[in-house]
């Protein structure tokens, strides 16, 4: 048996090293190690409420605006306010805007790179794929830039900027949208869907969304030749590598719902297990385990609300900065795919009911929710009824707590805000990437990527293993979150 | 020695690139670039980029086989960005932020990686200042290259001037503009760039040189004293929701950012992030402190009692039109020819 340290791990956000025991030709364990750690939850202490929502969107770059959505959520939880029709589909707006823009970026520049590395020069596929898809060079990385700058002109219309915009609050959105502007939303969106149709899936929105099942897919992509657009080209590469059957973890996805509150979100909230019905989601089971990071340990696993950031680079069992989330004890895979199972798409549910959470199904999930989520903006912005108003306007109490609890394009995000004497006295983060990266609990459970990295195989003579690539990026993690 | 590459002759600068204590997202603001994409802005400026976190395919070992070269001074180094503030604790010891792959603190590295560089940019008011890493009581020790918020210093010390002769060149802003850095870099790439083009903290006059404030649309509510109440209504925000515009530099009201927008065109007051320490503002962001009704913090470079009493003046003439449509989220009177009759 040998060890394996990969790292700095790239084109994830932020910063990540892997830990591997090798044994023979595959991964036998891995240890997930967030290296950098920040403070954001010991900033807040003592802050304005309200200022919550210049810091922590800047938590992130990448995932800003749901930062932002959860700062408000939590906000107008403590507040009672509730927003106005044109605010709930202006932040519904900035916020799939930003988680589209995600999935784009992770498809386009951090995941299918891999595809071009000499691993692969062999494969009968390499020089087409090497030529589209490789890193900074390849034809893909040139279409997909200006498409998704475009595309971010959302953003300098309804939010100010991307990233870290102070637009979202509690009780809506502070731009006003007019009439005119509304028509370049729309003519902007018409910009991004023809990027999509034309090299994305080659093919129209509608199509895609409608896909039912694993073999409408397999039909689907049969349709044209494999390098007439990239989800085909995905999914042939995805064929001959057995990408269904690589990156497992354990199969208990959660999402907490997105885009609008209760029935009228766009995805419903709840924990999704295979050949099971949705659960509802207990919030109150959530728990932080502290065992194998580096924090001062607590009195066993922690409550949202009571938990406490004590950094301590001693803890002698700590091996990362990341803490352990679990739900009713339990290990929770979140993202695109949760997102969508949760949801009930067929497509994504056949897939998990074949092989479960897996590099592929994963993948498939997000190029799916792009269709999914811009065909619901293009409704949105017809719905903007321009003369209403965009916000309400309601005080923090001196005294209260709030949970805001969203989804970013990486899975389920939440804040828990405690008000006390008017001003912050606790405020603790889970990201999506916490939950995915966490390291082992006490008793001794791995996470979920820590799960999804064993049996991973290795191609002779390889210290970096393109397969483990595959796997970690296949969570498109974010780092900054993680800790924050 | 690797042999530099070139294009059409000339040599092509190479670039650097590493993530500290901060969030990525002047990385993610510069994928926004236009008029050209950042991919045609690197290659129109002559600039490789040897690796980005985010951007490169190299990854692991041979990253790090790759910094000890360049600190070896193996190979050479023309442009080191860092993005994110300088991890110094727990204690000094930079282990907030270990090099992943290496069993060293990325301070100790960006040390090393420092000396070797023509030029060394700070990306970001977090590896200009410390910026919002180094917010609260920064427990974690967090600092700029070259300054701790406003005490000159940081990691790199008061006097340190990259191979080239010049100090870091501080692209604060939080985030940055794409073409506040890209600009830059295509002048430092020219060999145009010199001590002329930085301010007082080292950043680049190009967009320092003016303030928030110029081209401000809402330029006639602050003429006439006409202020908003509460976010989202349409008049100046100097007044009651803690917008710095007045004093903050950057271009921002000059330069769209995402197509057409800015903070304060998206409804919500200025906070002056390309300032040090703007992360420690003293009061609520959205909030104007007041000593007797009055804003503290006024134009740095007016006399007080001027401002009061051309503020005085200009409130008692404000226009009923900008009076109404300063605390409305949408125009409600526009402005109207006299000269058309209405019936």
């Amino acid at each position: 048996m040998s060890r394996l340290i990969v790292g700095p791990f790239n084109r994830v956000e932020g910063d990540l090293e892997v830990k591997l025991d090798i044994d023979g030709d595959a991964v036998r364990e891995a240890r997930v190690v967030s290296p950098l750690y920040r403070g954001f939850e010991q900033i807040l202490r003592g802050k304005p409420p309200a200022d919550a929502l210049v810091y922590a969107p800047r938590i992130c770059g990448i995932c800003s605006v749901s930062q932002s959505v959860a700062a408000a959520y939590a906000l107008a939880e403590t507040q009672g306010v509730v927003m106005p029709p044109n605010g709930r589909l202006a932040v519904n707006l900035i916020h799939a805007a930003e988680n589209v823009a995600d999935h784009l970026t992770h498809f386009y520049l951090f995941f299918m790179p891999d595809f071009a590395r000499e691993a692969y020069a062999g494969e009968p596929w390499y020089a087409e794929a090497a030529d589209r898809f490789r890193a900074v060079k390849g034809t893909a990385a040139q279409d997909v830039l200006p498409a998704r700058a475009q595309f971010m002109h959302v953003m300098g219309l309804l939010a100010g900027k991307w990233p870290h915009t102070l637009g979202i609050q509690p009780g809506g959105s502070t731009r006003a949208v007019s009439a005119n502007e509304l028509a370049r939303l729309a003519a902007v969106l018409a910009a991004f869907r023809r990027y999509l149709e034309r090299h994305l899936y080659g093919d129209a929105l509608e199509r895609i969304a409608a896909l039912a099942s694993a073999a409408e897919l397999a039909a689907w992509a049969e349709e044209r030749p494999a390098v007439s657009s990239d989800f085909r080209h995905f999914l042939m590469i995805s064929e001959a590598l057995e990408l269904e059957r690589l990156g497992r973890a354990g199969d208990r996805f959660m999402s907490y719902g997105a885009y609008g509150a209760g029935e009228a979100a766009l995805f419903r909230r709840g924990v999704f297990t295979r050949g099971e019905e949705v659960a509802g989601l207990d919030t109150a089971l959530i728990r932080e385990d502290l065992s194998h990071a580096w924090y001062r340990e607590a009195d066993g696993p922690q409550a949202p609300f009571e938990g406490e950031t004590r950094p301590d680079g001693e803890q002698s069992d700590g091996y990362t900065w990341c803490k352990a989330p679990r739900l009713d004890g339990k290990v929770i895979e979140t993202g695109a795919l949760a997102r969508q199972a949760v949801a009930g798409h067929p497509l994504i549910r056949d897939l998990v009911a074949a092989g479960g959470g897996n590099v592929h199904s994963r993948v498939v999930a997000r190029l799916l929710e792009i269709a999914l989520v811009v065909m619901a903006m293009e409704r949105w912005v017809e719905e903007v009824r321009p003369g209403e108003r965009f916000i309400d306007h309601a005080l923090t109490p001196q005294a209260a707590q709030g949970v805001g609890l969203t989804e970013a394009a990486r899975g389920s995000l939440g804040h828990w805000l405690k008000v006390e004497k008017g001003v912050i006295a606790n405020y603790q983060i889970i990201a999506p990437t916490t939950w995915n990266f966490s390291p082992r609990d006490a008793a001794g459970t791995p996470g979920a990527l820590e799960q999804a990295l064993v049996g991973a195989p290795l191609r002779p003579g390889e210290t970096e293993p393109v397969a483990v690539q595959h796997v970690v990026r296949s969570f498109d993690p974010c780092l900054v979150c993680t800790v924050h | 020695m690797a042999q530099p590459k070139t294009n059409g002759g000339k040599r092509r600068l190479r670039m650097l690139w590493l993530q500290s204590g901060g969030c990525g997202g002047c990385t993610l603001s510069l994928l926004g670039a236009e008029g050209p994409d950042l991919l045609t802005a690197f290659e129109a400026a002559n600039i490789e980029v040897l690796w980005h976190p985010s951007l490169s395919e190299l990854s692991g070992r041979g990253v790090i086989e790759l910094l000890e070269r360049i600190a070896a001074g193996e190979e050479p180094l023309d442009i080191l960005c860092l993005e994110g503030a300088v991890m110094r604790g727990p204690n000094g010891s930079g282990r907030f932020h270990m090099m992943s792959g290496s069993d060293r603190p990325v301070m100790a590295w960006l040390k090393d990686l420092a000396q070797q560089a023509d030029y060394v940019v700070a990306v970001g008011s977090c590896a200009a200042f410390g910026g919002i890493t180094a917010a609260g009581l920064n427990e974690v020790e967090a600092c700029g290259l070259a300054y701790d918020g406003t005490e000159a210093g940081g990691l790199l010390g008061a006097d340190f001037r990259s191979r080239a002769g010049l100090p870091v060149v501080n692209i604060s802003g939080c985030p940055i503009h794409p073409d506040w850095l890209t600009e830059a870099l295509h002048q430092i790439a020219a060999g145009s760039f010199t001590a002329q083009h930085l301010d007082e903290w080292e950043r680049p006059l190009a967009y320092t040189v003016h303030l928030v404030h110029h081209g401000c649309a809402r330029n006639e509510f602050y003429e006439f004293k006409a202020s908003a109440e509460k976010l989202c209504d349409l008049g100046c925000m100097m007044e009651n929701l803690g917008c710095k515009g007045t004093q903050a530099r950057a271009d921002c009201n000059i330069r769209p950012w995402n197509g057409s927008g800015s903070c304060i065109d998206g409804g919500y007051p200025c906070i002056n992030c390309t300032a040090p320490v703007f992360e420690e503002p003293g009061h609520t962001f959205t909030e104007t402190p007041k000593v007797s009704g009055i804003p503290i913090g006024l134009p740095t470079d007016m006399p007080k009692a001027w401002f009061v009493a051309l503020a005085s003046l200009s409130k008692a003439a404000t226009p009923a039109r900008l009076k109404k449509n300063a605390v409305e989220d949408h125009l409600v009177l526009p402005p109207v020819d006299r000269r058309k009759q209405t019936s």
